[in-house]
């Protein structure tokens, strides 16, 4: 039914959403990676006296109540969340792939183990086993807050794996594999794992915009990234006194974090979309 | 005897609802010698495929080989083997082609790194060497351009091509034995019989053994050596091809040869047999094809026919060569 990863990229490019979704999302992460080289630094106060100025031709989204830059601090922003999300689900997808992939081929009492671990994790909700984590862990380094993120997001990707290894293994080319002599280490990297791609790319797709939110909402609540490392969450919390007075230090901040998921959200739906055999 | 495969008493169970017990291969015993071509005829549901899948040991859980099974591979145990060395039996000793070639290959893979890989599975090759051998087994199989071939998808390839492009990595381990398991229902009749040819060619030039599995007499005629008929699980017929398309001996055989179209006879009309294959947790009692049979006796459903030997390598399970012997 599924032809190759490639079969599947190229009907999502053919969804508007798919192709919008990917020009916003590509659009955001040139800003974030050439952008800063071109604006203030983020972090320095030129006149912290004057506080939050609204939107000026020195700075185009105004300056917060530090008087730092907006539009250099949400595109610095920028860099740092998707970082931390894209490296957050690259950990999840990772974890989960190898537990899906090794509980669905071996089966038996493996499987059994690996999945009750799931059902227990997947019991306990994440936001707050990340809370207390968070509030336990004061000022916590960027690579730790990944850390924690993808160590509690690999749960449902892993069962998704395991369903699609069990479909395959009920596929003619599986047995055939199987009937030339095919290894374990070969089965399951050959011809189970990019098998499975499609809907592994749709789920991490969708998890990239949840962590995206996740992380803004922990900032939000200074339990994520730490000032004064810029994000999009910490900026809205910073703008919370001033938000009638000088609302462009939470709108942009703000509209970030919606343009981006949403963006995401459109290449997953897209993704999804071409992963349904009806609509090829 | 030196035969190269030896399968006595091969007895399939599968667990069935309310504790009982169903036995879809129940007795089957067949040689083969090398270079020879055994065909197993039979309809679906007789149980022919999955005695092709016991001897690669791949009966599908929850079904099992029951003990008391044998099967020999030059008086090798394959049912006693370690996973190592199974593995190696597995396309090494081995090599199957399956009926279906497109859902047979891996999608996401060329042809030509499934081919490799094979290859590199039961011998030391280098990437090249392998890449050189997998070429000159496309081309081998009778696949134009094969170099172009091995960087193609399956899907870019046309049914025929992927059936011999399946038979090519079939033989990449360089089998003793190719089981090809209705190797042409997918496709078109003139590429039928291209396939079969290729099939037979490729026996008379590697020395291979080939099981040919088939619902189809007319596929079998003048490519099998022998042909065992199988029917409810067990092997009611079998002899040497030209003894079986002359005179078959049991009526299942009979009705089968009713039932397909001949050339060389003007045709009232076909007759195909009435009723169906019976489920295999409720095999008929005495002689499984009794309801079926339009020459039963009396005693074809109280007693179990014995397997009446007609010459060399030849035998037929049915009352009716009791009577025939006296």
């Amino acid at each position: 039914m599924i032809g190759s990863l490639a079969g599947l990229l190229r009907r999502a490019w053919r969804h508007p959403s798919g192709r919008i979704g990917t020009a916003i999302l590509l659009i955001l992460v040139l800003t974030a990676v050439i952008g800063p080289a071109f604006l203030a630094d983020p972090v320095v106060m030129p006149d912290v006296v004057a506080g939050a100025t609204p939107p000026s031709a020195a700075h185009p989204l105004g300056t917060d109540h530090l008087n730092r830059d907006v539009l250099s601090r949400v595109v610095n922003g920028a860099r740092v969340s998707l970082t931390v999300a894209a490296l957050a689900v690259l950990l999840a997808l990772t974890a989960g792939a190898a537990v899906g992939l090794i509980a669905g081929y071996f089966g038996g009492w493996i499987d059994a183990l690996l999945m009750r671990v799931v059902d227990a994790a997947l019991a306990i909700p994440r936001l707050f086993v990340l809370l207390l984590l968070l509030v336990v862990w004061e000022r916590i380094p960027l690579y730790a807050l990944v850390l924690v993120l993808g160590t509690t997001g690999w749960f449902a990707t892993s069962r998704l794996v395991r369903g699609e290894v069990l479909r395959l293994k009920q596929e003619p080319f599986v047995t055939a594999a199987i009937a030339i002599g095919t290894g374990s280490w070969r089965m399951i990297t050959r011809h189970l794992l990019p098998n499975a791609a499609g809907p592994v790319l749709v789920a991490a797709t969708l998890g990239v915009g949840d962590v995206i939110l996740l992380e803004s909402g922990l900032s939000f609540l200074g339990l994520g990234i730490q000032p004064p490392t810029p994000s999009w969450g910490g900026m809205v919390l910073d703008a919370r006194p001033l938000l009638l007075s000088a609302p462009w230090t939470a709108i942009f901040p703000g509209a970030a974090i919606v343009v981006t998921v949403l963006a995401v959200n459109l290449v997953g739906d897209a993704l999804s979309a071409a992963l349904d055999p009806r609509s090829a | 005897m030196s035969n190269l495969l030896d399968v006595k008493d091969l007895r399939i169970e599968f667990p069935a609802p309310a504790g009982r017990l169903a036995v879809p291969v129940d007795g089957v015993s067949l040689t083969l010698a090398r270079g020879e071509t055994l065909a197993l005829v039979g309809e679906s549901g007789s149980g022919k495929s999955l005695t092709a899948l016991a001897l690669l040991r791949l009966v599908p859980p929850p079904g099992r080989i029951a003990p008391g099974s044998r099967i020999l591979l030059d008086g090798e145990d394959l049912l006693s083997l370690d996973p190592a060395r199974l593995r190696a039996v597995r396309g090494g000793r081995i090599g199957i082609v399956f009926q279906d070639a497109t859902t047979s290959l891996n999608p996401t893979l060329t042809v030509g790194s499934q081919l490799t890989e094979t290859i590199r599975a039961h011998r030391k090759a280098s990437r090249g060497e392998a890449r050189e051998r997998a070429i000159a087994l496309l081309n081998e199989v009778g696949i134009p351009e094969p170099a172009v071939r091995f960087a193609a998808y399956p899907h870019e390839l046309s049914g025929g091509l992927r059936q011999r492009a399946l038979i090519a990595i079939s033989l990449a381990g360089e089998p003793d034995l190719l089981i090809a398991d209705e190797p042409t229902t997918a496709l078109d009749v003139t590429i039928q019989a291209q396939i079969l040819e290729l099939l037979d060619r490729l026996r008379v030039s590697r020395g291979m053994a080939v099981l040919l599995i088939a619902h189809d007499l007319g596929l079998v005629a003048g490519r099998a050596d022998r042909v065992a008929v199988m029917y409810a699980g067990q092997i009611v017929e079998e002899a040497a091809t030209a003894r079986l398309f002359r005179s078959p001996a049991h009526p299942y055989t009979q009705a089968l040869f009713r039932s397909i179209p001949r050339i060389d006879t003007p045709v009232e009309r076909l007759s195909p047999i009435g009723g169906g294959v019976p489920s295999p947790d409720a095999w008929p009692a005495a002689c499984r094809f009794h309801p079926r049979c339009d020459q039963v006796l009396p005693r074809c459903s109280i007693e179990t026919p014995p397997v009446v030997p007609l010459a060399p390598g030849e035998a037929v399970r049915c009352w009716l060569a009791v009577r025939e012997k006296r």
